[in-house]
């Protein structure tokens, strides 16, 4: 394609888009899967009052954040239509897990919100919820490290990069929630937010030389001057994100935390950059050669349009500290 | 494999498997879609009817409707995402060379159906925070949407159907005119105005059907007739359209798909003057068709206008390009059957109701007759989509695309769809049951 869209190169524009994409689903669907990992995982003699303030937290928003993804996959196969194909074929096992966990995930959080809350279904919902919230995060992430590596979703790298991601949703519920909680639960929600923590350190100290030794492709790829200034600063935020969890700054530690995703995320795909799948498909060999990529661009900022002041009115009434009548 | 059931399945080829995961996932999908579409409309009105008569039973019906509708839209999403999904997982092939070209309808429709998204959550948790005539605006653009996502969504059905461009596409994919392909096929509005209204007369007669059988054990109120009310006003509306949308779907078929057409009546002998059969078994092997009865010159002027039309029949094309004709021509005769039996029920409803009024009797019960026939005809809507799905879809066979790709040439090569198969079924068998109990829990609060 020879025209320009703003000055961008189609493809690259498309890439650009998908990225914000990711980045979005990665940030707010994280946070709801990261919800369900707490529901999981969380313990103590508040663990309901924790529990119901996930469910409070996810209940108006989870189904927007989750539209994301969708979009995610509709962009992929219309504009690059041969990599999604390819996609398909290799990860035909790994994403139908996925889409185990997406439906029951979506269907045991509600289930359970029609469920009393004594009961043996509340129980067996909130279980359900809380691992088909493991399984579907832990998949994407390593599928994301297998179109990285060139290696499957089973390679240690991958398996890695799953885990850091289960570790990164975690991180960023557990932040959240600090925000939207008050007294004991928010210091529930702040040890968490700790212990997430302080696993992402752990995963990344061993992630690094793993991929260093099991993918130098991917490890030279993240070393690009592109890539490795936004890692290294992903990790400062990371690290400036816990202290501010730490010292109870949590608005401060909401902000790093998403400058955190957004960063990393960024730099991970400044690496990446051409490859969809490495070694094979490229933005350049996989693109849909007909005008739907200049449809899909063309649409993006009236869509963005309605979209963005739609979210933003969602998550003013449901994640604003007062409570008056709109 | 370890599972009973899966050891049964396991000589079934890995194309048949894919083609029954996709018309499971589909077809349990659909009916969410269709309520999900239906719903909101039927909530609105309820709603509007609160705002303006401040009554507390319309408020009451609107809140149910409105946590049934939370229920079914969460599980059609994450069934709607798994079929994102799965158009890739179970027909790779197909996406790689038409991904494209559906895209611009799939990104429109994922516009739309965001929008619904963060409405229904304004909708459904904001009955407290928003002022009423807002909160009722949430509520507009949820049903709005919902509408139009369908609409988006079949224009790929219809590409499917009547794939304009596909040599364009094929020799020369850079010149392919996708939005126009899709958005300019005289077979879209067609196919999409008859499905939007089968959404909301599946709707209407699914809730009456319920309200019915709470009439039935005795809890017959002022509101639950108003809900039956509401309920058969957007079934009737509906289910009145179906016939004259079907007709001019039909005769987009006899245009585009005479093969179908030729399922669909299972018509085997070309003929002038063709009779409509109504009903019958057909048999392949012999081109024949018994049980049935023939409404003569029907079929040729209800596919073409004209008495005396001739109408191809099957024996025209060669055998391999038949859809499976007896399951085509069923379900063509159910859906019928189903449209018809709604018309009736919404004339008996309609006779009550009005017999009641000129005896001042409006306040009287609806009758347990009619009531024990409108539960059975809950159902109704649904078996009618369905089978008027089946017969779109498996009339359409064995191409993916019309004319232009088989399915045997789309299907992944990925081995383990058996097993996939199996656990899908399991999975949405056990959502249905759980969520049929949840329903029946609802509360009117």
């Amino acid at each position: 394609m020879q025209n320009t869209w703003f000055g961008l190169q189609p493809e690259l524009a498309v890439g650009l888009v998908m990225l914000l994409v990711l980045t979005m689903y990665a940030i707010f669907a994280g946070a709801d899967f990261g919800g369900g990992i707490l529901d999981l995982v969380s313990f103590g003699p508040r663990r309901k009052q924790q529990q119901d303030a996930i469910s409070h937290a996810m209940g108006p928003v989870w189904e927007a954040n989750h539209v994301w993804l969708i979009f995610m996959v509709v962009i992929l196969f219309t504009a690059f239509p041969r990599a999604f194909e390819a996609l398909s074929i290799a990860f035909f096992v790994p994403f139908h897990l996925v889409l185990f966990g997406i439906v029951l995930r979506g269907a045991a959080f509600v289930f359970r919100a029609n469920a009393d809350v004594a009961s043996f279904q509340w129980t067996a919902w909130a279980r359900v919820f809380g691992m088909a919230s493991v399984i579907t995060p832990f998949l994407l992430g390593a599928a994301l490290g297998a179109v990285s590596t060139g290696g499957g979703v089973t390679h240690p790298v991958s398996l890695g990069i799953g885990a850091l991601t289960l570790a990164v949703c975690a991180y960023l519920a557990a932040v959240f929630l600090c925000n939207e909680t008050e007294g004991d639960l928010q210091e529930d929600f702040r040890f968490h937010a700790l212990g997430a923590g302080l696993t992402v350190a752990v995963l990344a100290a061993i992630l690094l030389p793993l991929i260093k030794n099991a993918a130098p492709l991917l490890w030279s790829h993240l070393a690009q001057p592109t890539s490795a200034p936004p890692m290294v600063a992903g990790a400062v935020l990371a690290i400036l994100s816990a202290w501010a969890v730490g010292a109870r700054r949590y608005g401060l530690a909401r902000i790093l935390a998403v400058a955190e995703v957004v960063i990393i995320l960024g730099g991970w795909a400044f690496g990446q950059w051409p490859y969809i799948i490495y070694p094979d498909y490229t933005v350049h060999n996989s693109a849909a050669p007909g005008p739907s990529i200049r449809f899909l661009l063309n649409t993006l900022p009236f869509g963005l349009g309605l979209l963005i002041p739609s979210l933003i009115l969602l998550f003013v009434v449901f994640k604003g500290r007062r409570r008056p009548t709109v | 494999m370890p599972y009973p059931a899966a050891y049964h399945l396991a000589s079934m080829s890995n194309l048949t498997a894919a083609r029954f995961q996709m018309a499971y996932s589909l077809g349990f999908h659909m009916i969410f879609a269709a309520l999900g579409i239906g719903l909101p409309l039927m909530m609105l009105i309820a709603e509007g009817f609160y705002l303006r008569t401040q009554k507390a039973k319309y408020m009451r019906l609107a809140r149910t409707w409105a946590k049934a509708t939370g229920l079914l839209f969460a599980v059609g999403a994450v069934s709607g995402t798994a079929l994102s999904f799965e158009l890739g997982l179970l027909w790779p092939r197909f996406m790689g060379f038409a991904g494209s070209t559906l895209g611009p309808a799939f990104t429109l429709e994922g516009y739309a159906f965001f929008l619904e998204a963060i409405f229904l959550g304004l909708y459904l948790y904001g009955w407290e925070r928003l002022k009423p005539a807002h909160h009722w605006l949430t509520g507009l653009v949820v049903a709005l949407t919902s509408c139009l996502s369908g609409v988006l969504v079949l224009a790929t059905d219809a590409w499917m159907q009547n794939p304009l461009g596909a040599d364009v596409l094929m020799t020369n994919p850079e010149a392919m005119d996708a939005v126009g392909a899709l958005f300019k096929n005289a077979a879209w509005p067609i196919m999409t105005i008859h499905s939007t209204f089968s959404a909301y007369a599946t709707t209407g007669f699914a809730v009456a059907g319920v309200y019915a059988w709470s009439g039935l054990k005795g809890k017959m109120d002022e509101m639950r007739r108003s809900a039956i009310a509401i309920a058969l006003f957007v079934g009737t509306v509906s289910a009145l359209a179906m016939p004259i949308t079907g007709d001019f779907a039909a005769k987009s078929v006899a245009e585009r798909q005479p093969i179908k057409l030729a399922a669909m009546e299972a018509h085997f002998d070309t003929q002038s003057g063709a009779p409509l059969r109504l009903g019958g078994w057909p048999d392949e092997e012999t081109g024949t068709v018994s049980f049935d009865l023939e409404l003569p010159y029907g079929l040729s002027f209800l596919s073409y206008g004209d008495f005396n039309a001739e109408v191809k029949g099957l024996k025209e094309f060669p055998r391999e390009l038949w859809p499976n004709v007896k399951v085509t021509h069923i379900s063509f005769q159910i859906m019928v059957a189903a449209g018809m039996a709604m018309l009736a029920l919404a004339a008996a409803y309609y006779a009550t109701v009005w017999r009641n009024r000129i005896r001042k009797q409006t306040d009287q019960p609806l009758g347990r007759l009619l009531l024990t026939l409108l539960v059975p005809g809950g159902f109704l809507g649904i078996i009618a989509l369905e089978a008027g799905w089946v017969v779109t879809e498996v009339g359409r066979q064995p191409w993916i695309i019309y004319g232009v790709m088989k399915v045997t040439d789309a299907v992944t090569p990925a081995p383990g769809l058996v097993t996939t198969l199996t656990w899908f079924v399991a999975l949405y068998a056990a959502l249905a049951v759980v969520l049929v109990f949840l329903l029946n829990r609802l509360k009117h609060a």
